[in-house]
């Protein structure tokens, strides 16, 4: 291997510390391990009002499973870019590790493009309800609200049902955990936006510097494994209905 | 052509015991097919409420696929497993007390 030199340091790097183990990994893990307790507190309140929403929209109404699951798996995909991005760097592969961490802020900006698309979307909320064809058995408890203004005297209902925090419950805690999670991510993408071009200067980031690489990538990850448990509890427990 | 201390810097490499990219591939492929599982789970007609646990699961595996794999637990100090799972375990307490309190159970 020319122009290389290869630090062995085994499983975990020895640091000069009392514990023998880096002391920013061990407070980024402290730190992720005490944002556990603030997702779930937010997780936990929004099943605790779950169906206690006195007006609609609610979730069956507004959410698109097709459409989130394609900004989940962009998500995931970007985890994968961050993981060989520092295993690149590891392996001396600048340019590779450039390219890899381009991608997954190119991801991580994608997804939260699908949360802004996804937020105009409901605080625009609208359908409508074709009378002469109606067949109530296929609407939403909401949308059945609105069948009484078919009264004979109009073709179609128009109804502009707008999803904001101040709506209802469910709008209240699913903006408030999703907000809070879509800044995560852009405080990660704007880490790792500056890692990039801080990458770019002679020397600013080397194989040897990687553990700074891997608190971000840590970071990054652990966004991604709130996003896995947000799209399985709000969003597909959201919408199945069984799930009371 | 010589080769300044940060150019040596630039091409060494580190040996961090973690896996390899292959490794990190494949792991991207399980979590893509279970996300898709998850997705064709959750149109199935006929699993009524059995569909919570599958999903459960199915997301459990991912959240455990990626801190083993991706955030190296598997790989690197206790320590840091045990900060990670220590406030996974509270936060899982307060998720449930206060869903307790709320009789969401009942």
């Amino acid at each position: 291997m020319a122009n290389a030199e290869v630090a062995h340091t085994g499983g975990h790097e020895e640091h000069d510390t009392t514990t023998g183990l880096s002391h920013k990994k061990l407070l980024m893990w402290a730190f992720l391990g005490s944002d556990c307790m603030f997702f779930g507190s937010f997780i936990a309140t929004y099943l605790v009002y779950k169906n206690r929403s006195q007006v609609g929209p609610f979730p069956e109404d507004v959410f698109d499973i097709l459409t989130t699951s394609t900004s989940t798996f962009v998500l995931l995909m970007s985890s994968m870019s961050m993981v060989l991005a520092y295993s690149a760097l590891t392996r001396g592969n600048m340019k590779g590790f450039r390219i890899w961490l381009l991608s997954t802020c190119i991801m991580g900006a994608t997804f939260l493009a699908f949360q802004v698309f996804e937020f105009n979307e409901f605080v625009n909320y609208h359908f409508e309800l074709d009378c002469k064809n109606l067949n109530v058995e296929e609407l939403t408890d909401f949308e059945k609200t609105f069948v009484d203004r078919c009264d004979g005297t109009v073709d179609h209902v128009s109804v502009d049902a707008g999803l904001t925090p101040r709506t209802n419950l469910f709008g209240t805690t699913f903006f408030t955990l999703t907000g809070f999670h879509g800044g995560h991510v852009t405080i990660g993408v704007i880490w790792l936006l500056s890692i990039f071009f801080f990458s770019l200067r002679k020397g600013g980031i080397t194989p040897k510097k990687h553990e700074e690489i891997d608190l971000a990538a840590l970071y990054w990850h652990f966004v991604d494994i709130v996003w896995i448990i947000i799209f399985t509890v709000v969003y597909l427990f959201g919408v199945f209905p069984g799930f009371d | 052509m010589a080769h300044g201390p940060n150019d040596e810097d630039t091409h060494s490499t580190v040996d961090t015991g973690h896996p390899t990219a292959l490794t990190y591939f494949k792991v991207a492929m399980i979590l893509s097919v279970i996300t898709a599982i998850e997705v064709g789970v959750f149109y199935l007609e006929g699993l009524r409420h059995g569909i919570i646990p599958v999903l459960v699961i199915l997301s459990g595996a991912k959240f455990a696929l990626v801190a083993m794999f991706y955030m190296h637990l598997r790989y690197d100090a206790k320590l840091f497993s045990a900060l990670f799972v220590g406030g996974l375990v509270l936060a899982f307490g307060i998720g449930i007390s206060l869903l307790a309190l709320f009789q969401f159970f009942v």
